[in-house]
């Protein structure tokens, strides 16, 4: 599944001229663990209180989240092609509430990890099962606001929150490391009173394991080391690829290495 | 105003197991009675304004309907984006609280001024924009938030603001609450600087005038407010409000005047477009300001003249 939802990722932004297709490309595998073996979602009832709730923090990977709502059954597979048209209710942000799966409006960054603490608190509140999981980036945890809901959040004992840092290491205009002194990431999570794992971003049996391991007295937040680009040798870990729209013969080389019989 | 938003606070949440009150570290001992009466319905945020919101729109997304609460400039220009995307971008029933209109907190010094909030509240696109005069409306207003299926700022004065005649009536959303009738001249006050206007309005009638002194208590949209003052042959109004000179109330019913073709000299008493360094009460800060009653009642008397 994570090869086809790469295949759409880069003929979305292909035809869409849109760019952050190496970011969507990151997060892919941490997307389909959530939307295809983790989450309990249902299609034919997106607003189900019951659900889990998942949130792309990271906006502009919006690509990769279109192609797995669509792959999982939320909008038909063809609608993709309205990906950044005019008109079009996939944005190369998501927007809220203009499509089933959508729980909120992210694109600038520092938004998500607030708001699904906002969710969690309600839906423990209103006694609802579900857990949040929330996507964002390592460039993402340069914002304020990422770190004040970080600081809340075990102080509410936020069991059924979860955050997936998308730890790629590179950021709009440079390697994390070198922009800010954001590790050890791992130790900062722990340290603010969070259940810290570092997983693999790209195994996903390591996801699925680490996202099925929530923890009794404090929310989860999961390390996942990935790389910008990750399936296409020439975009991986290549700051270009935050900017450039493949061209038809990037797409056919692209797809070329994303062959449909791959795991 | 601030302990009978409190009490509204209490109310809603009787009336509507959905209110939940936020706060950014600020309310000492306020929001005790609430948080006692409503057990996981009280949240502090701590001093994280950014965060409040960002918890304020997962809560609404989960159907509950927060009020979120800190000093007016905190509570708006700090997490301005966050208002802007999570609230009105997804059109979610939060209620922004902003304590401390104008120079409430006087001698705190700029930083504590709201002075800018309705102008940054305004500019957001789907918010209303509320502003009560005194304890009775801003009861009111607390209540028909609920009513509102987007986002609202409610702006609140700090404390001592006295009961005025003519707010003991229905309050409705859009429709200026008539604190003195009259006809031909007006004053038309945001906030709890509609005493000023009341007080300046009296000693005008002193001297033979019989000047129309309403609290616009809802900025945006005004409304009926137009068609209040075109009702009563108002051809000259002073608009009163403890704010800069930008996109408060003046500004607002300059501009509805236009469009409804309505015309009127409308003048402007304001705070200055600049911030105080040297900081006093509001008293003080109001009549440096040229919005306290006698200044008031010598501006609008003197273009009547």
């Amino acid at each position: 599944m994570a090869t086809r939802i790469r295949r759409h990722v880069v003929r979305l932004s292909h035809s869409g001229r849109a760019p952050h297709v190496g970011s969507a490309l990151s997060c892919v595998d941490i997307l389909v663990a959530l939307y295809f073996r983790v989450a309990q979602l249902d299609p034919a009832r997106p607003r189900d209180p019951g659900r889990d709730r998942v949130i792309l923090s990271k906006g502009h990977a919006a690509a990769a989240l279109y192609a797995c709502l669509a792959e999982r059954g939320f909008l038909p597979v063809e609608r993709l092609a309205e990906f950044a048209a005019e008109g079009s209710a996939l944005a190369e942000h998501p927007s809220y509430p203009t499509l089933p799966g959508i729980e909120c409006t992210t694109g600038s960054l520092g938004h998500g990890l607030g708001i699904g603490a906002g969710m969690a608190t309600g839906m423990r509140l209103a006694g609802r099962p579900g857990r949040v999981f929330v996507v964002v980036s390592d460039g993402e945890c340069n914002e304020g606001s990422t770190w004040e809901a970080a600081l809340w959040a075990p102080a509410q004992r936020l069991t059924n929150l979860c955050c997936i840092v998308d730890a790629n290491g590179l950021q709009a205009t440079g390697r994390t490391a070198q922009i800010t002194r954001i590790e050890p990431l791992v130790g900062k999570w722990r340290e603010f009173g969070w259940n810290a794992l570092e997983v693999d971003g790209h195994d996903l049996d390591a996801l699925v394991l680490a996202l099925s391991s929530p923890d009794e007295e404090r929310p989860t937040a999961i390390v996942a080391r990935t790389t910008k680009g990750k399936g296409v040798s020439f975009m991986e870990d290549d700051i270009e690829w935050h900017y450039r729209p493949p061209s038809q013969e990037d797409l056919l080389r692209a797809l070329a290495e994303l062959a449909e019989d791959m795991p | 105003m601030r302990d009978a938003f409190f009490r509204a606070i209490e109310g809603a949440a009787r009336a509507d197991d959905r209110v939940i009150f936020l706060t950014a570290d600020l309310g000492y001992k306020l929001f005790d009675p609430f948080a006692a009466a409503n057990p996981g319905r009280c949240l502090n945020l701590g001093v994280a304004e950014a965060n409040m919101i960002g918890v304020a729109a997962g809560l609404a997304l989960e159907g509950f309907r927060p009020f979120a609460y800190s000093i007016a400039p905190f509570a708006t220009a700090r997490c301005l984006e966050q208002i802007r995307n999570s609230l009105c971008g997804m059109g979610l029933p939060v209620v922004v609280c902003g304590v401390g209109a104008g120079y409430a907190y006087g001698v705190n010094g700029a930083t504590h001024h709201g002075v800018d909030d309705l102008g940054l509240m305004r500019a957001l696109p789907g918010m209303t924009v509320l502003s009560p005069c005194d304890p009775r409306e801003t009861a009111a207003l607390v209540l028909a938030t609920l009513a509102l299926d987007g986002p609202a700022y409610l702006r609140l004065g700090r404390g001592r603001d006295p009961v005025l005649p003519g707010t003991d009536g229905p309050v409705t959303i859009g429709r200026p609450t008539v604190l003195r009738e009259g006809r031909e001249i007006a004053l038309v006050a945001t906030g709890g600087v509609a005493s000023e206007a009341l007080a300046g309005a009296e000693m005008l009638a002193r001297d033979g005038a019989d000047p129309l002194v309403l609290s616009a208590h809802t900025v945006k949209p005004l409304g009926s407010l137009v068609e209040v003052l075109a009702d009563r042959e108002v051809h000259t109004v002073l608009t009163v409000e403890e704010h800069g000179p930008y996109g408060g109330l003046h500004e607002a019913l300059c501009a509805d005047a236009m469009t409804e073709r309505w015309r009127a000299r409308i003048l402007r008493a304001s705070a200055p477009d600049r911030f105080v360094h040297d900081p006093a009460s509001q008293g003080a800060l109001r009549r440096r300001s040229g919005i306290d009653a006698a200044s008031l009642a010598a501006a609008l008397g003197e273009a009547r003249c």
